[in-house]
Formats: C-alpha cells, sequence, structure tokens
C-alpha cells in the first residue's frame, strides 16, 4: 500500500462522510450532543487538505501525520481516539516493498487496541468498537488464511455492517450515550456508524480496478 | 437563533480576542495553537494550567492571573481543547516546579489533556475535577461531571502554588477540595450552540431539568416548575446525601462556603433569590456558611438556570480561598 493510495482513501472517506450527513446528524442527535458529524468533516477537510505534504512521505510518516492532526483538529473524544489509532498503525507499519495483507491487518489492530486502550473500552458498550473489533479480528484470520484482497474487502464490509446493527440493541457503557443507559437502546451508535462508512469507502476504493 | 454573530467559524476567535483586549493588564493570547496566559508570568511555581470546551465563560479564561491559573486552553464549543494547546502553553511558561493541569471529568477533556500529559516532556501531574453529584455516569463522562466547584479548586491550589508548593502539593490540595466540594444544577431552558442554530433539548415551559450538566445533558428528572424554595430544597438535599455518601461527617464547627452559580441566562436578582433560599435551608440542617460566592461563574451558554455548589472548609482551604487573587472574574484583596 502506497501513500497514493492513503491520500485516495481519504477523499473517498471525506465523500462517504458528506453523502451521510443526514445520516449521521440524526443518529448524534438521538444519542450524542449533535456535533458528531461536524467533528468528523471537520477532521476529514483537514487530512485532504495535507495531500501535498504528505504525498512525497512513507506510508508509515503519513499515517503518523495524519494522526497528529487529527489529535490537534478535533478535540472532543474523537480527536485521542482516532489519533491513537494512525499513530500506533504507523508504528506497526511495514517497511517499504513489505506490505503485505496480513502486515496491514497486524497494524490496522495495533490501531485498534490503541483506541480500546485511550478509550477504556472494549466490545459490546455500544461504540465504534463494535465495528472496529469484529472488522480487524477478521482482517487478521483471512489475511493469516492468505485470503485475496477482493474476498477480504467484501468480508471486512459485511462484518462493519454487522457489527454496526449490533449496536443498534446495546446498552452503552461508554461513549457519548452512556448516560442514557436503556434509552438508547434501539438506536445505532453514531461512532460506530462513521466507522462502517470509513471502512466501507476504503473497501471500496481497494476493490475499484 | 438570534445571538451576535458574524461569521460562525469566527465566533470563538472573536470571543477570545476580545476577552484579551478588554483584560490586557492581566492576560495575552497566543493563536494557532490558541491559549491564553498570564501576561507577567511569575517564577518558581507550580504552573498551573485548566481548559476545556468554550460556552462556560468566565470558566476557564476569566480565572487567569495572580492567585489563579497560569494559563487556560479553550476548546470550540462545548469541545475539548486539544494536546498541541496544552503542549503549547506549557512550554511557553518556564517553570522548575512542574505543570499542573486542572481537567474537569468529561471522556473528550480526560483524553487530551492525558495525551498532552504523555508528550510533554516537563514533570506534570493532573487532577480531575468531579464535584457534581446529580448523575453518575452521563453523556460524556464516566463518572461524575466536573461543575462550577471547579473554580472552588482553582481558587485553592492557585493560592497554594503562588506560595511556591510543590507539585505533589498542589495536588494534593486541589483533590482534597474537589471531594468536599458537591454541585447540583437545574436548567429552566436550553441552550443552543452557535453552530447547532437550534436548542440542545426541550423542554416544556412549565419543565425543569434536575441534574443538568452544563453542556445542557440530561440529568436526574424533569420535574414541572415549582416555586423557588421547593426546587432549592431538592438541590441542597442531593448535595447533603453526597457528602453523607463521601463519609464527610458534619459538626456544628464546620464552616462551607456555599456558591450559587448562574447558566448564563438566569439574573442575578434570582440567584440571589436562591442564595437566600440555600441559606435558610442549611441553617435548618444545622451548617454554618462563613464564605459564599453569587453569580456567572461556569455558565453553559445561553441556559436559564442555576447550580449549587458547597464546599466543606477547613483551615487549609478557607486560608486559600480567602488569599489575594487577580483575575478578569474574581478578585479581592489585591
Amino acid at each position: 500500500m502506497h501513500t497514493s493510495f492513503i491520500l485516495d482513501a481519504a477523499k473517498a472517506i471525506q465523500q462517504s462522510i458528506l453523502n451521510n450527513e443526514a445520516a449521521l446528524e440524526s443518529l448524534d442527535r438521538e444519542i450524542g450532543d449533535g456535533d458528531h458529524y461536524i467533528n468528523m468533516k471537520r477532521g476529514a477537510q483537514a487530512i485532504v487538505s495535507m495531500q501535498e505534504e504528505l504525498v512525497s512521505l512513507s506510508a508509515a510518516l503519513a499515517l503518523n501525520k495524519i494522526g497528529l492532526k487529527l489529535l490537534s483538529t478535533l478535540g472532543g473524544a474523537s480527536g485521542p481516539l482516532l489519533a491513537s489509532f494512525f499513530m500506533s498503525m504507523a508504528k506497526q507499519w511495514p517497511a517499504a516493498g513489505k506490505a503485505d495483507l496480513l502486515s496491514i491487518a497486524l497494524a490496522f489492530d495495533a490501531g485498534v487496541q490503541a483506541i480500546m486502550l485511550r478509550g477504556k473500552a472494549g466490545l459490546g458498550e455500544k461504540t465504534m468498537l463494535d465495528v472496529l473489533i469484529p472488522v480487524s479480528q477478521q482482517f487478521k484470520q483471512l489475511a493469516e488464511k492468505k485470503q485475496t484482497k477482493a474476498f477480504i474487502c467484501i468480508a471486512l464490509m459485511e462484518s462493519a455492517e454487522q457489527g454496526l446493527i449490533n449496536t443498534r440493541d446495546l446498552i452503552a457503557t461508554k461513549g457519548r450515550a452512556a448516560g442514557l443507559g436503556e434509552r438508547a437502546m434501539g438506536h445505532l451508535d453514531p461512532g460506530a456508524k462513521s466507522c462502517q462508512l470509513i471502512i466501507t469507502a476504503v473497501c471500496q476504493l481497494a476493490l475499484a480496478p | 437563533m438570534k445571538k451576535f454573530i458574524n461569521k460562525l467559524d469566527d465566533v470563538l476567535l472573536e470571543s477570545l480576542s476580545g476577552f484579551a483586549e478588554a483584560h490586557a493588564d492581566i492576560v495575552k493570547l497566543a493563536l494557532d495553537p490558541h491559549f491564553l496566559s498570564r501576561k507577567n508570568q511569575a517564577l518558581n511555581k507550580v504552573v498551573l494550567i485548566s481548559g476545556g470546551g468554550s460556552g462556560h465563560e468566565p470558566l476557564h479564561v476569566g480565572f487567569i492571573g495572580y492567585g489563579m491559573l497560569d494559563a487556560a486552553c479553550p476548546g470550540h464549543v462545548f469541545t475539548s481543547p486539544t494536546p498541541d494547546q496544552m503542549l503549547a502553553a506549557a512550554q511557553s511558561i518556564s517553570t522548575n516546579k512542574g505543570v499542573l493541569f486542572i481537567v474537569k471529568n468529561y471522556a473528550g477533556d480526560v483524553m487530551n489533556f492525558e495525551m498532552a500529559a504523555e508528550m510533554l516532556n516537563i514533570e506534570n501531574a493532573t487532577i480531575y475535577t468531579s464535584d457534581d453529584c446529580a448523575v453518575l455516569n452521563s453523556t460524556y463522562t464516566e463518572g461524575r461531571r466536573g461543575v462550577a466547584g471547579t473554580i472552588v479548586v482553582e481558587k485553592c491550589v492557585g493560592s497554594l502554588a503562588e506560595t511556591g508548593a510543590s507539585l505533589a502539593e498542589c495536588k494534593a490540595l486541589g483533590e482534597k477540595v474537589n471531594q468536599r466540594t458537591s454541585s447540583i444544577g437545574v436548567a429552566l431552558t436550553s441552550c443552543t450552540v452557535p453552530a447547532a442554530g437550534r436548542p440542545t433539548f426541550n423542554l416544556a415551559e412549565d419543565e425543569i431539568e434536575m441534574g443538568v450538566g452544563i453542556h445542557g445533558e440530561p440529568g436526574r428528572r424533569r420535574l414541572k416548575m415549582q416555586e423557588a424554595d421547593a426546587v432549592v430544597k431538592e438541590c441542597v438535599e442531593a448535595i447533603l446525601a453526597d457528602w453523607q455518601q463521601k463519609q464527610l461527617s458534619l459538626t456544628e464547627q464546620h464552616e462551607t462556603l456555599l456558591l450559587i452559580n448562574g447558566f448564563g441566562a438566569t439574573p442575578l436578582m434570582e440567584l440571589y433569590l436562591i442564595y437566600h433560599s440555600a441559606t435558610k435551608l442549611l441553617k435548618q440542617h444545622g451548617i454554618c456558611i462563613t464564605r459564599s460566592l453569587v453569580g456567572n461563574y461556569t455558565t453553559a451558554l445561553d441556559m436559564a438556570g442555576a447550580s449549587v455548589s458547597l464546599c466543606l472548609l477547613d483551615d487549609e482551604i478557607k486560608y486559600h480561598w480567602d488569599s489575594p487573587v487577580h483575575t478578569a472574574a474574581m478578585r479581592w484583596k489585591c
């Protein structure tokens, strides 16, 4: 995976977030504070506008810069969480020329672990981790079995969708909806939704000929 | 929405600029990353840095100055500031005694200050304030929220830091004050975040939210508006129940500080009425109030409502509360 793919992915993610304004806004209004869409939009815009600065860097350096940028742009809880993801993924990123699917899966997993550590949260707490953890586990398993890129991408999109749907019936114990208790049941988690959008956008880009 | 705005994106910066201009004798503003710090920085003291989402003014920028904070990092409205702000603020002030961060317990603030603390290569420590006894977990927190009681912490730790006390001593006093302070708020209306353009939550004309948070997040329960004494009674009883749970023992000799804080759209006339009501009730419980503060200190934009905070004093806290302070929002004895 080259830096150019990361830059294209950033654009695809931005487009996906913009296309889903209404969905993100209404989910966050139901069980959050209504600023999730604005924050995600601001973050995506910040990354896309770094194209020139990133294009000549290695993938690992570019991912680390993205993390630092999100840290200084997003604020709230999503800043440190997403920044921890990118900065930890950057640390584990394979050297140039050695980026096979398994090493990318392991780097992705390091990012997800960093979110768990920073947010002190795990699976089943109605957060973005309900999408990220199953996606990461499946990514590792399929890459270990040496499945094709196309097969993995389709599987991960399904896994992200399922993870998102699972948040509907969870009681939030972490994150924005934690104060609502059972009142948040029956609602999808907005952070899980934006992660599902991001994973889908990246997988679709990877699938494109 | 009717608000004084030029461009939505400029609200924060224009407001901070106005604050820095109006109080140019006390503070200076640094941009990109944004923070405000003391104009005349004292040496040889623990550097106290606070910060949080904007919309709670005068918290925290109004408490920069002699006897209180050294710097404050304002985030976007109701959004935590970012680590680059805390790092820039900490690095702009030279210290040989370390940096103490004072952080209200909200998930976003905690994580951002935590990352700043990890990235800062100066000795540092953090106090998390959690005086709000209304709810345990909430929209933005694990555990209790930090609200108006935070200024009692900032005042007392600020005073101690001026004496040249160590980082550990400052942290210990801050944690003691936080432990001995309980608060609860009540909203009569919602607030409106400028960028959102509409009220954060819906409250019927005859309803109030008991235990509301300073971002308009839900509290304990919604009830019909009633006479002030009844509302204040519920607040005072919640605080006293919290003190019991914290095992703060009360005797006749104990003195307290009563803080009636406005959320932004409740007139002082009503805040003083609440103060009168709370003192009557506390007297019935045999509680002696010897220090007081009434005004808008930890606001929630344009929310109507108020919070009641009660701090159980001891000689140390009393001494540091009474000591000189010179900030934009609080000034006495100097």
